[in-house]
């Protein structure tokens, strides 16, 4: 392995993690957009969560309106631009191509949908407006893909948004999680620039609400109330050694790489637990991190992975290997972590048993855990009648409202962990919905879709 | 073995592909490096008292990635004295004796014709093309197509050509008039031994949205120009079968309008042209396309068994009747291939919104493919037209054992609809939806 060397600074990290979706320029968007044949009830509109009208902002972009495509996209999905990069395009929009079924490459829709936005933002073209003020306030508590499309939702209906913001950036998982390869830092704060300017939400930063006394004057003082929360920290695996030094959970690692970049430190040989995308992210960027070997390690056959098969493919093109069917037992190791021990498992009718006297050990300097998240229970618990599933998700009716009837919630903290562009969705619709609730009539809004 | 040698009334060629008169053949240079390339033959830059060019010249359409799919010009006959000219052509014939070079001419008076006739003569050339059509700048002088645009005044200055002209004299009509059989005709009563066609289409390609002003733009001006390049080639195909299908015509044609490869070369002939002529796709792609065409061409002559350029001219002529002899009782109905169809749905739309509304889409969910409502179906051919996969929708007959009969036979039987609603109309018993139909989900 070792195809990447651990990058010694800014220039060298963003070699390592270069953009797998650059944008396009000219020539490439009018070329790749001539490709696209305008099916009829085109079915990478209805792939998509957030129901972009593809061929027409496609069209659009062939015809020299690139305003008028960032309009199309922009009207659909708030975080237009932040999509476009790092959205599963290969089995939504892409994935749903007709082009596929002729065995012809599908239409990049990701970077023709980021070469549109990314000239909006950049050159900073104003296509929302705010609604005239009508008085009603609606707190947002997470500035996360959800919360900030609620936002601009409410905004455009002229109801006053305040962002209760846990950390000091907002955005969420599109700033704290994603591989840096699929969207720089620089590209989520202009985004996140471009909406303020334009909606003027306002977001407390570094602002955890959690607490009852605060929970109930906050009920005092709005209208309403979105929790857009997402998931909390890595879940413990309850095994021996879990806590010795260098075994971390994925999500808290990819936060620092996002932060801190080439100074973030990874192991020499890594171990990543795990078997959907969050792991084969992490296992791809201690990889691009230079780390000499990187081990994928399931419990489940390989069929049982909820990771995409692409992002599967991304990881093992920069030389990380997986194991199937094998459940950590112990963390080994003195204060720091030396190896991990194994037992091999089968799988039969999805349930999975442990294969008695298989137990193996595997060599490793740092584990990273991509076993799940837990749900921040803290505040749940605090609101009253909030009910939550038996998986800790937050229940809420189609109108994205909650078993407590001041409260609406979209994204994760719903759907228990899906894509950014889901939570765009679900924090779009309950704008809508408290829009529509608030403001006591049905609304026609030029903005909806 | 095929032989493309040519023979175009008399002017003979290694091949019968041509440089029409245009920028590429404005030099000596130029045409050598053509007919190194392979090409068979050249019409010069059209020569006359030079001109003065304006900046800028050309402009062009555009199709989604694909450039000049149209091409114009607004430039005008040679810009070299007469001179420097006649020496170039002599110094190619020098050099490529059996390769073809024609002089193309515009001049305005008789005495001016027969004086410039005498010169391309004494400098070799092998031809005479009189451009009688080009559209923009000389035409405002009583030259180019309004000469061809005038059929008494076209067969009067043809007329006082051939009584000098030693070598073949070959008319270029242009394009901008209502019968192209009219300055045809004109040409030959003047005496011409041969015709080619089409010079351009008068034009403007695109506006510049911004300034209102069209292009070419010349210091925020602008005029109309001549249109060639691929997009009139339809146009200049029919022409040519309209002036192969002159009865008794028989004079040569030297097809030209937007070809750029072998197919189309091959078209033209088949429609009744005798060489080709090319310009456009040369100022695109340079000289070199000549290898495509000439390997493209050659195949196909082996293929189809044809052993001269000759045996093919005008095969496709006999199948070209009057919309009033074909035949009314052939029927053909949309086949969609399933296993091929990629659900892309344009073929339904295009039917639902642009035809018959004879494509249904499936009801279960998990399908795209759409079928053909055979009872609404009339065999348009849009659907197969618009279909982006090879050989997906073909059109299968369906009127076995019918016999022939076409508009003609049914009139001289009174078997055709008179008044305004008569039974015999072709649509009656075509199912077409009731028109609140189409907005039924707003009334819901």
């Amino acid at each position: 392995m070792s195809e990447y060397k651990p990058p010694k600074n800014e220039k060298e990290f963003e070699q390592n993690f270069d953009q797998i979706k650059p944008v396009m320029n000219k020539t490439e968007a009018i070329f790749e957009s001539s490709r696209c044949l305008f099916c009829y009830d085109a079915p990478c509109v209805k792939a998509c969560p957030t129901f972009i009208d593809i061929p027409l902002f496609i069209r659009q972009i062939n015809n020299g309106n690139v305003k008028g495509a960032a309009k199309t996209i922009f009207y659909s999905n708030y975080l237009g631009n932040t999509c476009g990069k790092v959205c599963p395009t290969e089995v939504l929009c892409e994935g749903s191509c007709v082009y596929i079924k002729e065995g012809v490459k599908p239409v990049e829709i990701g970077r023709l949908q980021n070469y549109a936005t990314n000239k909006a933002i950049t050159e900073k073209i104003k296509i929302f407006s705010q609604g005239e003020p009508v008085k009603k306030k609606v707190a947002i508590i997470g500035g996360g893909p959800a919360g900030l499309s609620c936002a601009c939702e409410l905004r455009s209906n002229g109801i006053e948004a305040d962002i209760f913001e846990g950390k000091s950036k907002a955005t969420g998982l599109a700033i704290h999680g994603i591989a840096p390869y699929k969207i720089a830092n620089q590209e989520v704060d202009d985004e996140l620039e471009y909406l303020l300017r334009q909606f003027g939400f306002k977001i407390h930063f570094n602002h955890y609400v959690h607490g009852v006394e605060e929970l109930r004057k906050i009920e005092k003082e709005y209208d309403a109330v979105f929790i857009g929360v997402g998931n909390a920290n890595t879940t413990m695996l309850n095994i021996p050694g879990e806590n010795k030094k260098n075994v971390v959970g994925a999500i808290e690692i990819i936060e620092q790489l996002r932060k801190k970049h080439h100074k973030t430190v990874f192991g020499n040989k890594v171990v990543v637990l795990g078997g959907g995308n969050t792991a084969m992210d992490a296992a791809s960027e201690a990889a691009r991190m230079g780390s000499e070997a990187v081990i994928l390690a399931y419990r489940r056959a390989k069929a049982d992975m909820k990771g995409y098969e692409f992002e599967f493919d991304l990881a093992k093109r920069v030389g990380v290997k997986a194991y199937f069917n094998v459940a950590p037992v112990e963390i080994l190791g003195d204060e720091k972590v030396t190896g991990i021990k194994f037992i091999k498992t089968k799988s039969e009718n999805g349930v999975i048993t442990n294969i008695q006297g298989s137990e193996f050990t595997e060599e490793c300097d740092m584990i990273i855990k991509a076993t799940g998240q837990s749900r921040h229970f803290g505040l749940l618990h605090n609101i009253e009648n909030l009910e939550t599933d038996e998986e800790g998700r937050v229940i809420v009716n189609n109108e994205f409202r909650t078993t407590n009837p001041k409260y609406y919630a979209g994204g994760d903290a719903v759907n228990g962990g899906k894509e950014v562009v889901n939570s765009v969705a679900e924090g779009k619709s309950a704008g809508k919905n408290i829009s529509k609730i608030l403001l006591n009539k049905t609304l026609s809004l030029t903005l909806n879709t | 073995m095929s032989s493309l040698k040519s023979n175009f009334a008399g002017i003979k060629s290694p091949n019968p592909f041509w440089l029409a008169s245009a920028p590429p053949t404005n030099s000596g240079y130029q045409v050598m490096r053509a007919f190194d390339k392979g090409w068979g033959g050249a019409v010069w830059k059209t020569l006359g008292v030079p001109i003065i060019n304006t900046s800028s010249r050309y402009g062009a359409v555009n199709y989604r990635d694909k450039r000049m799919v149209g091409f114009n010009n607004i430039e005008l006959i040679s810009d070299r004295p007469l001179s420097d000219n006649l020496r170039d052509i002599e110094e190619v014939k020098k050099y490529f004796p059996e390769h073809a070079v024609i002089g193309s001419l515009m001049v305005e008076t008789k005495q001016q014709w027969h004086q410039i006739i005498k010169d391309v003569e004494n400098a070799g050339v092998d031809g005479i093309e009189l451009n009688f059509g080009c559209p923009h700048g000389m035409c405002e002088r009583g030259m180019g197509s309004a000469v061809g645009q005038e059929p008494n005044v076209l067969t009067q200055i043809v007329s006082w050509v051939m009584e000098t002209a030693k070598v073949p004299v070959i008319v270029k009509l242009t394009p901008n008039v209502s019968h192209i059989e009219e300055p045809a005709i004109a040409a030959k009563r003047g005496g011409a031994n041969a015709v080619s066609l089409i010079n351009t289409i008068q034009s403007i390609v695109g506006v510049d949205i911004d300034n209102f002003v069209p292009y070419p733009v010349v210091d925020g001006k602008s005029t109309n120009g001549g249109y060639c390049g691929p997009a009139v080639k339809p146009i200049a195909m029919n022409m040519v079968k309209n002036v192969a299908k002159i009865p008794g015509y028989n004079l040569p044609i030297s097809g030209i309008g937007g070809i750029e490869n072998w197919r189309d070369a091959v078209e033209f002939i088949l429609l009744g042209a005798t060489n080709v002529q090319v310009c456009t796709a040369v100022m695109h792609y340079g000289f070199g396309i000549i290898r495509e065409i000439l390997a493209g061409f050659e195949q196909y002559m082996d293929e189809k068994n044809f052993s001269t350029v000759d045996e093919m001219i005008g095969k496709a002529l006999p199948n070209i009747l009057h919309w009033e002899e074909l035949n009314l009782n052939y029927k053909v109905i949309a086949k969609i291939e399933e296993s091929k169809c990629i659900g892309c749905q344009l073929c339904y739309i295009a039917c639902e919104d642009g035809a018959h509304q004879a494509i249904g889409l499936p009801g279960n969910p998990d399908s795209r493919i759409p079928h053909i409502i055979e009872e609404n179906c009339v065999g348009c051919n849009l659907c197969s037209i618009v279909c982006p996969v090879e050989n997906c929708i073909s059109m299968v007959r369906k009127d076995e054992n019918k016999k022939i009969i076409n508009w003609q036979e049914r009139t001289a039987q009174g078997n055709i609809p008179v008044t305004f609603d008569d039974k015999l109309a072709g649509g009656v018993g075509h199912y077409i939806p009731e028109p609140k139909e189409a907005i039924a989900y707003r009334l819901k």
